[in-house]
């Protein structure tokens, strides 16, 4: 077990050091000459050779990879020019939105999915049931951030009964968590089907059949319990997607989270800004997935070190 | 059930790549040409010329179902090129790794593995926004978002192909191993390669509408679902066409995607397909 997190660990770290050097390849390697990106087109010579300077752009660059490495290291990503003061601190005043988000959309996929998918495994082929494989076909495929747009239309601007954008009411929340759970809905409906229905398949419950249970006892005590497991690991990873797909949807509901700040620094070339975000957005990501992975081996004890 | 999906959805495709060759020069869409008496209009207006606007005008009198058409376009060439592009350099990236094992796998896998710590979004809005708004910008980030997963399932494939017998038996009768990756071990790829683009051209359509709708795929002057749909929404109380259409053409063109991408892969057997979002 502790093998098993340790290396996990191990990789995790590794993937972080991975997202760093892309970002910097990215930022500092393709574009040639970092001054004239962060500056734009407008610059004057001078304005760019002391850019140059400053980024210690005559350095080789191994020598620059390092030195950037030690700067985010400290979280040290430098100054916002556009919002004054230290990027990251204007990274972390936008978390709470996004997570606040996340964290709701995460509690509508649930509340919503869990449910209908059970209902769909008792009742296969029934309405209800064709709706989850639609719903998990087309929730998948639709632009989420188009629907939002629409859903705007309908609910804000055709009905006038929720708002648009985030005007700090708690009914703000409706319409980007929904938006940002729709594509995941379907998709747990279907996994709780799905697993419910293997799950009913299995021996243990034709002997708690056989042993007189009833047949709400068999379901709710035994076989939910047994669904729960992929579930709860599963949502680890709905939450890190959540965290990757605001930063679309944060720009649709002009929602004041991470996401819609990162647009907006790449927009207006804040690079300083767009890394740190960036890379905190990646880290979650890179961290959920690790959570889930230890949750998954604590929660089910039959996985051992050898069928990882 | 199935099939008749799939043939419907073929059926929509068709229809749509047709338009995206042919419909420009049936209905020529012109960025910069604009009638400022018509703008606004609702679907099925008649024009101050006398044209007839199917699916109404923009805020700059421009005709929408002319901007959808050229934006059909953008959608085709974009995801195409990036699946093409993509899915050659996994396909190589792949075999190499999958066929050799050893540091080079390890080099190509790890690299895939970094990449994928990222949301692929993410990437893509990076590169975008580093690159600058072009149409050859927005093809090559998302080609590097997207090799990955073709790598992957190259990968996998050459990896249980790369021992068997008949693999064996062309290199004791001498075959070099180009040859052996390019005549026995990439057959057994073709499948699961072919399952894993039809999923990424739906997920790249969505991928470079989103980029536009942001600001950061094709220039302005080159009509994208996503730049339209941009646009439309700053006016969806008093035009919802301008929006509402673009998406509707795009939803439809990704499910159509999904539906045959799902019967491929229930025709092909033993594939298993990383759909990475």
């Amino acid at each position: 077990m502790i093998i098993y997190i340790a290396r996990r660990l191990a990789q995790s770290v590794f993937l972080v050091f991975g997202a760093i050097t892309i970002v910097f390849l990215v930022l500092r390697v393709i574009p040639g000459d970092p001054a004239s990106l962060i500056l734009g087109s407008q610059a004057t010579a001078e304005e760019l050779e002391a850019k140059r300077q400053e980024l210690g752009l005559g350095d080789p660059l191994l020598a620059q990879y390092f030195r950037h490495l030690g700067e985010v290291l400290r979280l040290d990503f430098g100054e916002s020019w556009r919002l004054g003061g230290d990027a990251f601190a204007n990274v972390l005043e936008r978390l709470p939105a996004t997570l606040t988000l996340a964290g709701y959309a995460l509690a509508l996929t649930l509340l919503i999915g869990f449910p209908l998918g059970v209902h769909a495994a008792r009742n296969t082929g029934k309405a209800v049931d064709r709706l989850v494989s639609y719903l998990s076909l087309t929730g998948q495929a639709l632009p989420s951030f188009w629907v939002g747009i629409m859903l705007v239309l309908i609910f804000s601007r055709m009905l006038d009964i929720l708002p648009a954008t985030a005007d700090g009411t708690p009914l703000a929340l409706v319409l980007p968590a929904f938006t940002l759970a729709l594509p995941f809905l379907g998709w747990l409906a279907r996994l709780v089907r799905n697993g419910t229905l293997e799950e009913l398949g299995k021996d243990y419950v034709r002997t708690a059949r056989s042993k007189g249970l009833s047949e709400r006892v068999v379901f709710n005590v035994h076989v939910l319990r047994n669904t729960l497991t992929p579930v709860v690991t599963v949502l680890g990873l709905v939450l890190g997607n959540f965290i990757a797909d605001a930063v679309i949807i944060e720009q649709v509901f002009a929602w004041p989270g991470i996401g819609s700040l990162m647009i907006e620094s790449i927009v207006n070339r804040d690079y300083a800004v767009a890394e740190a975000a960036i890379l905190l957005i990646a880290i979650f990501y890179i961290g959920l997935n690790l959570a889930v992975d230890v949750l998954y081996f604590y929660l089910d004890p039959r996985i051992t070190l050898e069928t990882v | 059930m199935k099939s008749k999906a799939a043939k419907a959805a073929t059926g929509v495709l068709a229809l749509f790549v047709l338009v995206a060759v042919f419909g420009p020069m049936l209905a020529p869409y012109d960025s910069v040409a604009t009638g400022v008496s018509d703008r606004l209009l609702p679907p099925g207006s008649t024009l101050s010329d006398g044209s007839f606007a199917l699916l109404g005008t923009d805020q700059l009198g421009r005709d929408v179902f002319a901007q959808v058409i050229a934006g059909s376009r953008i959608s085709l060439l974009v995801a195409v090129t990036v699946v093409v592009v993509g899915g050659l350099i996994g396909l190589v990236l792949g075999l190499l790794a999958g066929y050799y094992g050893g540091w080079l796998d390890t080099v190509i896998s790890r690299v895939g593995d970094m990449q994928l710590a990222f949301p692929s979004i993410l990437l893509a809005i990076l590169l975008a926004g580093a690159l600058g708004p072009s149409l050859t910008n927005v093809i090559i980030a998302l080609a590097v978002t997207r090799w990955v997963i073709f790598a992957r399932v190259v990968r996998g494939s050459a990896l249980s192909t790369r021992n068997r017998e008949f693999v064996d038996s062309a290199r004791v009768m001498g075959a070099g191993s180009v040859r052996i990756m390019a005549r026995y071990i990439y057959p057994s790829c073709v499948q699961p390669l072919l399952v894993a683009a039809t999923v990424q051209v739906g997920l790249t359509m969505v991928a470079e509408a989103a980029l536009s709708f942001l600001g950061l795929g094709v220039p302005i002057d080159q009509a994208s679902w996503g730049s339209t749909i941009a646009a439309g929404r700053d006016y969806l109380a008093s035009a919802w066409w301008i929006a509402a259409v673009p998406g509707i053409a795009l939803t439809l063109v990704v499910i159509c995607v999904g539906v045959l991408g799902d019967s491929a892969r229930d025709g092909s057997d033993n594939t298993k397909v990383a759909v990475v979002r």
